[in-house]
């Protein structure tokens, strides 16, 4: 069930939301669309929703034209940041809601509610309310009511955004073999470029109401489109007029070819250690190294070193002098 | 150190969770005293003097009064514009409070302040207000004095603001999403009010009902000038009570007292078993 979204835009008073999107998102995959809040990616999974209608373009779900049709028509599934659970209603009456409302038999009610809670691993708490479960709990019931309709796609709005870290890569795992399982067409929203990273088949990086770049994981991190991408998919320090990224810059202190400097600080954060270094044209470089590297340099504070980019890692260029003084400020 | 031993020297500041069963401390043990004294002076006691009163009579006392032709249709026409005027609030309070919540328009503001002015004005302001517009002199030519339509518009009047009130804020605390929820798993505006949003609204609205009840069946102010007091026809509860201790008859005042709290807290109860039951069907 793939969906096709053609020249999509979105304003919302003055505000440019989306602006001329077309993504085509590959049916059975899971896909993240990844960007700073405010870049129009939960807009964008609205439209797709029917919860908010595009000003122009078009959508099609499975091939069929979804551009004016309203949610309910839709036969898509939600699960929003903040569980939207129905809180008078006991857990399995919120996983039963859809089936109910299609007016299916109590036979086959309680048949698939009872697979999709074992499939959450709730089977216990059915007969809960929504307040008597834990964030993560209601996050998994929601995912329950959103499948139980057995939707062309599953769309996910931040959908781990409100729970504790620990709870959030718990969930993160979960929904990636879950989606092995399912195999529905799933499109999630979210600002944290690790948790697509590692979840996502495929990642459309979103900015500014425009795609910036479509790639999977692997593509993204190595092959960066621009600077932007380069610099939201993970940490970046500039050498020259090259971004890079620190671990893929390597340090010697023998007096060949790279660019000379001197360690200004050495920090270790646990099994990485983080040497900042000078550059002769005094600007501020940071290089990431492993635990053993760093002690076969032997190097210390007010060490000369050079510094050179290990071949065949992705750099890109700083684009205008502006962004280089923003970055400055940035690292200072 | 055990969860049961609660020491009396316990600082004030220190707040854990209250659990049944438990040993007060001294400060909760003065506050829950001083609650009592005070619920006890202003309602229990004068409550029980008049139960007192009514049965002073005994039970046959009792029981002429209540069967008394005039009495029982005073208690007749009370309870039952009371249940009608209730009834309607709960679909116009709702209605009221919704347009007040979910949409804009000119002149909402204002309209936010005016729903409040039945609160504010004095009753029997009120019943001039009414007399005014409905009475013999009507500059509408709408004359509904010594009527029962009189009782009703006047208790339909002074308890306007309690469903709206009562249901105003738990409507805008509503999260939207979950109405969302609800429309992308296929459920129509109507299903989804129907199921979502009412059961969520119901104790509110059951609040507001139960206000607007107890109102309406104690209303004296508003109705008196326009109703005319008719023995059988238009006198209400509260006129019959006046007359009876006009009359040098407590007794009989009391114990038409006594029913109508019979009554307000029967009618209380039951409001709250439905809405319960509203709220678990969903």
């Amino acid at each position: 069930m793939s969906i096709e979204i053609s020249n999509v835009g979105k304003r919302f008073a003055d505000f440019v939301a989306l602006d001329d999107v077309s993504v085509s998102i590959p049916a059975g995959r899971l896909t993240a669309l990844l960007g700073p809040s405010g870049g129009g990616k939960s807009t964008l999974l609205r439209i797709i929703a029917g919860l908010e209608r595009a000003d122009t373009g078009r959508v099609e779900i499975d091939g069929v034209d979804a551009t004016t049709l309203p949610p309910q028509k839709r036969n898509v599934g939600f699960v929003f940041q903040h569980y939207a659970a129905f809180k008078h209603l006991s857990v399995r009456r919120n996983v039963a809601f859809g089936l109910e409302i299609r007016k299916r038999s109590k036979e086959e009610i309680r048949r698939r509610v009872d697979e999709l809670l074992a499939l959450v691993h709730l089977g216990q708490f059915g007969d809960r309310l929504p307040t008597q479960l834990s964030g993560g709990q209601r996050q998994r019931m929601a995912l329950a009511r959103a499948l139980a309709v057995e939707p062309a796609v599953l769309l996910l709005d931040e959908p781990f955004g409100a729970l504790d870290a620990k709870v959030r890569k718990e969930l993160r795992d979960w929904l990636r073999r879950l989606h092995d399982e399912v195999h529905v067409t799933t499109v999630f929203v979210t600002h944290d470029q690790e948790e697509a990273l590692e979840v996502a088949d495929e990642i459309v990086v979103i900015n500014e109401g425009r795609v910036e770049q479509i790639g999977s994981p692997d593509d993204l991190y190595d092959r960066p489109a621009n600077e932007f991408v380069m610099r939201f998919l993970g940490p970046v320090t500039q050498l020259g007029d090259q971004l890079v990224r620190p671990h893929d810059l390597q340090l010697s202190t023998d007096s060949g070819d790279g660019v000379p400097g001197r360690v200004a600080r050495v920090t270790r954060i646990g099994f990485e250690i983080r040497v900042e270094v000078t550059t002769a044209d005094g600007q501020p470089v940071t290089v990431t190294l492993t635990r053993n590297e760093f002690l076969a340099l032997g190097i210390g504070t007010g060490d000369d070193v050079r510094l050179r980019i290990a071949p065949n890692s992705p750099t890109t260029a700083v684009s205008t002098p502006a962004q280089r003084a923003d970055l400055a400020a940035a690292n200072s | 150190m055990t969860s049961t031993a609660v020491t009396p020297d316990r600082p004030a500041g220190d707040r854990r969770p209250v659990r049944a069963g438990l040993p007060l401390t001294r400060l909760s043990g003065l506050g829950l005293g001083v609650a009592m004294v005070w619920f006890s002076l202003l309602v229990l006691i004068p409550l029980a003097a008049v139960v007192v009163t009514a049965s002073e009579g005994g039970w046959d006392g009792f029981w002429q009064t209540a069967t008394n032709e005039q009495t029982a249709a005073t208690l007749r026409l009370t309870v039952g514009t009371a249940l009608l005027v209730t009834l309607v609030n709960i679909v116009m309070g709702t209605l009221i409070a919704w347009v007040l919540v979910r949409d804009n328009f000119v002149g909402k503001r204002a309209l936010e302040v005016l729903i409040d002015v039945p609160f504010a004005l004095p009753t029997i302001v009120a019943g001039l207000v009414l007399l005014s517009l409905y009475g013999p002199d009507s500059p509408l030519g709408v004359n509904v004095a010594n009527t029962r339509v009189a009782v009703f518009l006047a208790f339909l009047f002074v308890t306007l603001p309690f469903i709206v009130r009562t249901v105003q804020p738990v409507l805008a605390e509503l999260d939207p999403e979950v109405e969302e929820a609800a429309a992308s798993l296929g459920a129509s505006r109507f299903v989804t009010f129907r199921r979502i949003i009412l059961p969520s609204l119901t104790p509110a609205i059951a609040a507001g009902a139960a206000l607007s009840f107890a109102r309406a069946v104690g209303e004296y102010g508003s109705l008196v000038l326009l109703s005319g007091n008719l023995p059988m026809r238009t006198e209400v509860a509260s006129v019959r009570i006046l007359s009876s201790i006009e009359n040098d008859n407590p007794d009989s005042a009391a114990a038409v007292a006594v029913m109508l709290l019979a009554v307000s807290l029967t009618v209380i109860v039951v409001l709250d078993v439905i809405q319960r039951r509203v709220v678990r069907r969903g």
